[in-house]
């Protein structure tokens, strides 16, 4: 048995699609260096996707954007052969299926791939739970069999005790919701996601996102992800693709993206980034030089900050969880009135904030204070803390060139 | 002088048509025989069946199936109008009438549904249908009646062919629209779901197509009523008789009668054909209900 977490899920191999009579002539002239608006002008077709190849591997987030036209919808169906390929390959788990029977192909997208869409794609004359199985009741699945994978469906999406409701009834996130537990009732490995959140409000937007990391964390999907919003594609792609009349012109994690850019087109593109909606405390966070434990002395913890230079320390607990922090001034004074504990001087009320806190809410923070936050992890220990002026510093940097800081984690790494 | 007015050649076209007409009525005499005592047999028999009944029997099955289909207030208009047809002494007539145009609706649905089906997934189906329907519609029926009765006879055989001309073509177009307008996305999903060309017909394109196939149906009922008078001309009795026996007498009160019944029956059918609810689709569905 090979080793299935190196082989990719899914691979493209120079998938390109020419839409009208003359496709194999129209990708020969433009792979002999015509523009794509020359050959459409010389062959009357146009090429919706040119030598398209890129891999995701399984557990991935990968996100394909672009703008209108650049065909990344096109390419999303290409996938599952909701569109015929004009020349290249599809490798699903290791199978081509650009010139599989049309039985295999049906049978491929029952079991491997689910897709949802951007404007829903459900069946206004049918209650919210039997939208949810018609993936389900495609393959004949038996009803008590469906009831069941239904409502669990429904649960994972939130909408428990709503499965008798009418479509209509129905608001667009709550309708999207349908749609998603619809490509998760049937349990399929891939999601194909084509802009699922593009029509529904900026607030519903945000909860869908959310509501999609807290799924994708607990059922761990291979995801092909389609937008047109940067700031969701850096926010939820482990890898990201960037297309352009049909063709790709970068591949890369986030960072990549944001920090080196491959040409003009996607230095333009991540232009209009929020930098502080995108990066997270984690890249600007250092690690606490020294900290003080709960159960030490004054004179211990201030010898200690003399030498390590520091105006302030964190007070963490003996499983590394913070407690507060103390400012030398107040250590000192502690020390000169013949205290042994350092209780005296910790200030509880500190903040503190995840490894992924996106820095435009830790900003906020800073504004009051000018001492440290604290970073605090999965388990509640101190990760590192971040300091105004590496805050500052930190976004700064990110909005001119290539960022220094190798302390950037990848927060959202394939376990 | 004429020359120049017509420099066209003549085209014989009023021969050719008569020579294909002789030679088919001798060579496929069998043929049409056969076919004339199917559709005639078909009328018959809906007509027997409604006649055979007590009204009130009739009465009461319409008044059943208006309130099944539909609603109780087209039930109770259903009911009334019948009793009305009663009061004109028109009954046999209509029920007469009735069949023929049940009968017709039938053979227009049975043919027009699925050739819209065909022609809404074939783009070659649709370009040839679409001036066949033109013709269809547009042609007047006398035109077609001729020959209708020349290879058929009289009665209602040629009757009931010449309405299924006239009344088939909305079956047909209102099918293939109906197929047209459903949410392209609905469809990619049931397809992206691993749905096959006939499980997305069934579950999907016809359930949303539906509303607008009912007008489709409905339309075709109108104008086989439309085409009663005619159809009486040629010998298949009911109200259309009445009226142009009303008008060959110059007696208008009896054919201002065959036209009321008419109406009524027209109204009657229009009012059921069109306040179906999706009643069905409310109980029906797939069979999951959260118990």
């Amino acid at each position: 048995m090979t080793d299935n977490a190196l082989e990719p899920l899914i691979r493209v191999e120079k998938l390109s699609k020419v839409f009208g009579r003359q496709g194999r002539r129209a990708l020969e002239l433009r792979r002999s260096g015509r523009s794509k608006a020359e050959v459409e002008k010389q062959t009357g077709s146009t090429i919706g996707v040119f030598e398209a190849s890129f891999e995701v591997c399984r557990g991935e987030i990968f996100v394909i954007i672009g703008l209108s036209g650049s065909g990344k919808s096109t390419l999303l169906r290409l996938i599952n052969r909701l569109i015929e390929p004009t020349e290249g390959e599809v490798y699903v788990e290791g199978e081509p299926i650009s010139r599989m029977p049309a039985g295999r192909v049906r049978e491929i997208r029952r079991k491997k791939m689910g897709m949802v869409f951007q404007h829903f794609g459900l069946l206004p004359n049918r209650s919210v739970l039997e939208n949810i199985t018609f993936g389900l009741e495609i393959q004949g699945v038996c009803a008590q069999e469906r009831l069941r994978r239904g409502e669990e469906a429904l649960e994972m999406v939130g909408l428990e005790g709503q499965g008798a409701k009418r479509i209509g009834e129905l608001s667009g996130g709550m309708k999207q919701r349908v749609g998603l537990a619809r490509a998760l009732a049937t349990g399929q490995e891939i999601l194909l996601m084509d802009e699922p959140f593009s029509a529904l409000d900026p607030l519903i937007r945000r909860d869908m996102q959310n509501l999609f990391l807290d799924i994708q964390g607990e059922i761990r999907r291979t995801v092909v992800f389609v937008t047109h919003d940067l700031d969701e594609a850096l926010r939820l792609g482990h890898r990201v693709a960037i297309m352009r009349d049909g063709e790709i012109v970068q591949v890369g994690n986030p960072e990549e993206i944001l920090t080196s850019p491959a040409d003009e087109y996607v230095e333009r593109f991540i232009e209009d980034v929020d930098y502080a909606k995108v990066r997270s405390a984690e890249a600007v966070m250092v690690d606490p030089k020294e900290v003080a434990y709960e159960a030490e002395g004054p004179r211990v913890v201030l010898r200690r900050m003399k030498r390590a230079g520091m105006s302030s320390i964190f007070v963490v607990d003996a499983e590394r969880r913070p407690v507060g922090l103390c400012e030398a001034e107040e250590v000192a004074r502690l020390l000169e009135s013949g205290e042994r504990s350092l209780s005296g001087a910790i200030d509880r009320s500190v903040p503190s904030v995840r490894p992924d806190t996106p820095l435009r809410e830790v900003l906020p923070l800073f504004v009051e204070r000018k001492l440290p936050v604290a970073v605090v992890g999965e388990r509640g220990r101190l990760e590192g803390i971040v300091v105004r002026g590496a805050l500052i510093a930190g976004l700064v940097a990110s909005m001119n060139a290539p960022a220094s800081g190798s302390n950037e984690v990848e927060h959202k790494a394939l376990s | 002088m004429l020359a120049f007015i017509q420099p066209v050649p003549r085209i014989p076209l009023g021969e050719r048509v008569e020579d294909v007409v002789s030679f088919v009525t001798e060579n496929f005499e069998w043929f049409f025989s056969f076919l004339e005592s199917v559709l005639t047999s078909l009328v018959d028999a809906l007509s027997t069946v409604l006649t055979a009944l007590p009204p009130l029997a009739v009465l009461g099955a319409f008044y059943g199936l208006a309130w099944l289909v539909s609603n109780w207030r087209i039930a109770l208009l259903t009911a009334a109008g019948l009793l009305l047809l009663q009061g004109l002494r028109l009954w046999e007539d209509a029920m007469l009438t009735l069949a023929l145009v049940i009968a017709a609706t039938a053979v227009a649905l049975v043919v027009g549904i699925p050739l819209g089906i065909v022609a809404a997934k074939s783009r070659g189906v649709e370009t040839v249908l679409r001036p066949v329907l033109d013709f269809m519609q547009t042609m007047p029926a006398f035109v077609y009646l001729v020959p209708a009765i020349v290879l058929l006879g009289l009665g209602a055989a040629p009757a009931l062919v010449a309405v299924v001309i006239f009344a088939m073509p909305p079956a047909v177009r209102l099918t293939m629209l109906g197929l047209q307008q459903v949410s392209k996305e609905t469809v990619e999903a049931a397809s992206a779901f691993g749905a096959t060309g006939w499980q997305t017909l069934r579950k999907v394109e016809l359930p949303l197509a539906m509303p607008t196939i009912m007008a489709g149906v409905n339309q075709v009922i109108m104008l086989s009523l439309s085409m009663v008078v005619i159809a009486a001309l040629i010998g298949a009795g009911g109200l259309g008789e009445e009226v142009y026996q009303g008008l060959s007498q110059l007696d208008v009160g009896k054919s201002f009668k065959g036209g009321l019944g008419i109406v009524i029956i027209a109204i009657l059918l229009d009012r059921i054909t069109r306040n179906i609810r999706g009643g069905g689709a409310q109980k029906a569905g797939s069979g999951i209900k959260t118990a």
